[in-house]
């Protein structure tokens, strides 16, 4: 190959053969100097729109972390952060009652909208948990990428400390799983108080359909 | 190209109409058999692509005399050569030195619409995604030139340091988790055998994937009525996550691409398709 370009000299300026050492000899780009041009590539190739202002892609430390470590495994010191970081911030209902009514929440679980730059700001704003998870036994059209939450109550009990747990999922995932695929519903005010507990109802009244 | 334009769109028509009935049918029954049945739906509709439509249309206004500079835009080098359409979007995206960056289809487009017909930028970026009552040249022009890659193996360079630098930059992309949601491609795409409700989701991070997904871009899509290209998939694929909106031809969409296209590579093209 060096041979090859020597032979050609004569043919090329000096220019030429200066930008073809450059481009043979420059180094690959570290992986921190890669992520840096990504952050700065998203900030012209997004525009605010809607609902969906240009903030959206600042990321909290959260978000950063689970970038940075995202398909590798997580340090365990970096996953015990980000659960520490995030059950500190969930916000306890005030009247230490978890419970709403499971009818409203299955009205929240099968809401697709909210927060997109195409959806009416004044709401309405779900939680769409059925595209991930299977609930209630009427719904077929459910997704996979979270697991099934039919009999959520009846297999775990029907305790205060299991729809505290439950409240605390839906509110922050990430204070229980680190980097979890599942939105923070309630620390990232997409739901609010309310319509975490009936969903939280859904999953942990006796009466619920998903208990039957 | 000679086909019965009537034919195509009443078969579309009432493929769109038995569609809407198995739908309203299959609801009542047990999961299995919706899945079932919406694999039939998907079968049934390979029968006649409205894509081919859009296919003319773009042929049509391809060599059609356009622009500032009334030229048609059959010079326009897509990466094999000025006026070689065959096979050029199964190599796509790659590094273009007249630009000194790697551009994707619809961004090469664009670049021969400035310099060849004479339109400024704006106007060659102007409405890329097209609505019943306003038609999108550019998703015309995605259809007849990625028509002219089917059955022809994908193969996209990493030779240039830029193609490798986008690649990168499109990976990065695929992992950025931001917005409301905490959301990422990898939420979605980083996994075997998920679905989103009923709908499969191609794990992007494998070469099956990514191949299975990507040569079966762009697509007739029945629910809309329209033609959509890549473009299109990825602006609405942010707009589900959450994020702002992802500019047409911009930097991350071409990186994002680079990197799903790279993917892909090895596998037969076999687009425009058509889905639900």
């Amino acid at each position: 190959m060096r041979n090859g370009h020597i032979s050609k000299v004569g043919a090329l300026s000096v220019a030429a053969i200066v930008a073809a050492i450059a481009v043979a000899c420059a180094t690959p780009p570290t992986d921190r100097e890669i992520s840096a041009k990504a952050t700065e590539m998203l900030k012209t190739s997004f525009k605010a729109r809607g609902q969906a202002g240009m903030d959206r892609l600042d990321q909290d430390e959260t978000q950063r972390l689970c970038t940075q470590y995202a398909g590798k495994e997580i340090p365990k010191d970096v996953s015990e952060r980000i659960e520490q970081l995030n059950l500190q911030a969930v916000k306890w209902p005030s009247d230490g009652n978890y419970l709403g009514d499971f009818k409203n929440g299955e009205r929240v679980a099968q809401e697709g909208r909210g927060k997109q730059f195409s959806d009416d700001p004044k709401g309405p704003v779900g939680g769409n948990c059925y595209a991930c998870h299977q609930i209630g036994p009427q719904e077929v059209s459910f997704g996979t990428i979270g697991p099934s939450l039919r009999h959520f109550g009846k297999l775990r009990g029907y305790n205060d400390d299991i729809r505290k747990y439950a409240f605390g999922k839906i509110w922050n995932a990430d204070a229980y799983a680190a980097c979890s695929n599942m939105p923070r519903f309630g620390h990232a005010q997409i739901l609010s108080e309310q319509q975490v507990k009936d969903l939280v109802a859904l999953l942990m009244d006796p009466e619920s359909p998903v208990n039957k | 190209m000679k086909f019965d334009y009537t034919c195509v769109a009443a078969r579309a028509g009432m493929l769109a109409f038995s569609a809407a009935i198995a739908g309203g049918v299959t609801v009542a029954l047990a999961q299995d058999s919706t899945v079932e049945g919406i694999a039939k739906y998907r079968a049934a509709l390979q029968d006649g692509n409205p894509a081919e439509l859009w296919e003319a249309r773009g042929e049509g206004l391809w060599k059609t005399a356009r622009g500032p500079n009334k030229v048609s835009l059959q010079k326009c080098d897509l990466g094999l050569g000025p006026g070689v359409v065959k096979g050029a979007y199964a190599q796509l995206p790659k590094y273009f030195a007249d630009g000194d960056r790697v551009m994707d289809l619809e961004t090469r487009i664009v670049h021969c619409m400035v310099t060849l017909q004479g339109y400024t930028l704006d106007d060659a970026k102007k409405n890329p995604y097209g609505s019943s009552d306003r038609k999108a040249d550019m998703e015309a022009f995605v259809a007849y030139v990625t028509a002219e890659s089917r059955g022809i193996k994908m193969n996209v360079s990493d030779k240039h340091p830029k193609e490798q630098e986008a690649y990168r930059l499109g990976e990065k992309m695929f992992f950025f988790r931001g917005g409301s949601h905490d959301f990422s491609c990898a939420t979605c795409h980083g996994e075997d055998d998920k679905r989103i409700r009923l709908q499969d989701l191609p794990n992007l991070m494998k070469a099956e994937g990514a191949q299975k997904a990507y040569t079966t871009w762009p697509a007739y899509r029945v629910s809309q009525g329209e033609l959509r290209s890549f473009q299109w998939r990825l602006y609405d694929c942010f707009r589900q996550q959450r994020f702002p909106e992802l500019e047409f031809a911009s930097d991350a969409s071409i990186a994002l691409t680079t990197f799903l296209a790279r993917n892909a590579n090895g596998a037969a093209f076999d687009a425009p398709a058509i889905k639900r």
